[in-house]
């Protein structure tokens, strides 16, 4: 796919009238990582708005992103990576989309150099009339062998008029290249609302459990983990 | 203590149930038996208020309260538990977790108050010693890559720090190899045969295919469920007769 036609396709999903108020974007932040250092963020987006990051990791460099974007509007968390030889990046993300609001995560992972792992992780809850989507790619280089990349994408959709897109994408130019990656959109467990109801949950308790268990993956080992997860059961908490 | 009376349920407007009539006394023990098809799950999930499992007619009362009336959490904190033919794996929540918060949750409608992290950790320790359950396995999330036989051990260790007065279990034999077998029965009757807190009795209803765990958990009665209704009851001698003749030539 040539680059431009890449851009548009990048913003299939997002709310056009919003994006046309919030045109022209500011320049996106750079994170630039020297080799062998590390670097942890986490960033909670509320509302609307695009959040556009670029990190940059050195060889043997550590990026650390975890992303919670909640609220209304249209709100848009933009990461692209680019690993050099033996960088580790990890991206956890999550997204509550709750009445009209249009939320999407747009992640970009670009193996530059052999031997880099990076994980995306990305997980979704929408309710309302709410419309969650997740871009996710992965481009591997020529001549990045060694190349261990994960990405993992799952939405949960908690009523009718709720939608979920997601759309991972693979590009590897590579040969000796690991890349895992799994997609799905699915709703709450009936069998498994039940059974904590049998246990004695009320239904309201059984289903923040599991809307907290759903969206605790993309946080899980951060340093900011705590927070990052009270601020998320907040914003379930505050979803119809 | 449960009194069932003419209960007819229907499931995707299937009628399974058709008049169905079961009382049990505190301290009593009843089996149910039958063949596939005769409904023993329908009235597990029934008894448990399940959605989807709808009841066009009869009755049934509970320690007193119209059980029907009630929510499934609500049949819970009343003192009815419901072990599981297929125990639900739920990813991302320890057992631990869903436990101290299930339990809490009943003593709360119960208006009892709660108990700290320390005291639930001490009464699952000693619930999963009694099952003979590594505790490190409550630390892993609800029955999550448990084996079938692992599954209806951790149903029982539920059964005891839950303590209900009736435990309604679907096919708890099922799955579990001669030990385990050995082990679930003794659990039942370590649990089940205490006495509650007021000194009454608790109650066992037991779904089953075989006489097998019967060997462990003796019945007071055991009744053969046929066509959605109970068709033929008797002591434990009828468990065996079944298991001798089969389930045709006992109801013919």
């Amino acid at each position: 796919m040539s680059r431009s036609r890449r851009l548009v396709e990048d913003w299939r999903y997002a709310d056009q009238s919003a994006l046309a108020l919030l045109w022209p974007l500011p320049a996106p932040e750079r994170i630039v990582v020297a080799p062998g250092e590390s670097v942890t963020r986490a960033l909670v987006h509320e509302g609307e708005g695009v959040v556009q990051l670029e990190v940059e990791l050195g060889a043997g460099a550590v990026a650390d992103i975890r992303v919670l974007s909640h609220g209304a509007g249209y709100g848009r968390v933009e990461v692209s990576a680019t690993l050099g030889e033996g960088a580790d990046f990890t991206l956890g993300a999550v997204q509550l989309c709750d009445g009209d609001a249009k939320r999407e995560v747009v992640a970009s992972v670009t193996h530059a150099g052999p031997d880099a792992t990076s994980r995306q992780l990305v997980r979704s809850v929408a309710g309302g009339r709410s419309s969650a989507s997740v871009l996710g790619r992965i481009v591997v280089d020529k001549g990045a062998d060694g190349t261990d990349a994960e990405q993992s994408i799952r939405a949960l959709l908690l009523a009718r008029g709720a939608s979920a897109n997601a759309r991972p994408e693979l590009e590897i130019h590579a040969d000796d290249v690991k890349c895992a990656h799994g997609c799905a959109v699915g709703e709450l467990d009936e069998g498994a609302l039940f059974y904590m109801a049998a246990r004695g949950l009320d239904p309201a308790t059984a289903r923040a459990l599991m809307l907290q268990a759903f969206i605790a993956e993309p946080f899980a080992g951060s340093t900011m983990e705590e927070q990052l997860m009270g601020a998320a059961r907040t914003a379930l908490g505050a979803m119809a | 203590m449960l009194t069932i009376d003419n209960l007819h349920a229907t499931v995707a407007d299937k009628p399974i149930l058709k008049g169905l009539s079961l009382t049990i006394n505190p301290g009593e023990v009843h089996a149910i038996m039958g063949p596939n098809g005769a409904g023993k799950s329908t009235l597990g999930y029934t008894l448990g208020g399940r959605p989807g499992y709808e009841v066009t007619g009869g009755s049934v009362s509970f320690m007193g309260q119209d059980l029907l009336a009630l929510e499934p959490h609500e049949r819970a904190a009343a003192g009815l538990f419901l072990g599981f033919q297929y125990p639900v794996e739920i990813p991302g929540v320890s057992f631990v977790q869903f436990l101290r918060e299930a339990l809490n949750a009943q003593r709360k409608a119960r208006g009892e108050a709660p108990l700290s992290g320390g005291e639930f950790l001490k009464l699952a320790r000693e619930q999963a010693a009694l099952l003979k359950m590594d505790m490190d396995m409550l630390k892993r999330p609800v029955n999550v890559g448990f084996s079938g036989g692992e599954k209806k051990r951790a149903e029982m260790v539920q059964m005891g720090i839950l303590n209900p007065s009736l435990a309604v279990l679907d096919e708890t034999d099922s799955g579990l190899d001669i030990d385990a077998l050995r082990v679930v029965g003794e659990g039942i009757n370590a649990i089940m045969r205490a006495k509650n807190q007021d000194g009454t009795g608790k109650s066992v209803l037991l779904i089953t295919h075989y006489q097998r765990l019967l060997d462990y958990v003796k019945p007071d009665f055991v009744h053969v469920l046929a066509g959605g209704r109970i068709v033929k009851s008797g002591g434990p001698e009828l468990a065996l007769a079944l298991e001798e003749q089969g389930y045709e030539a006992v109801t013919a």
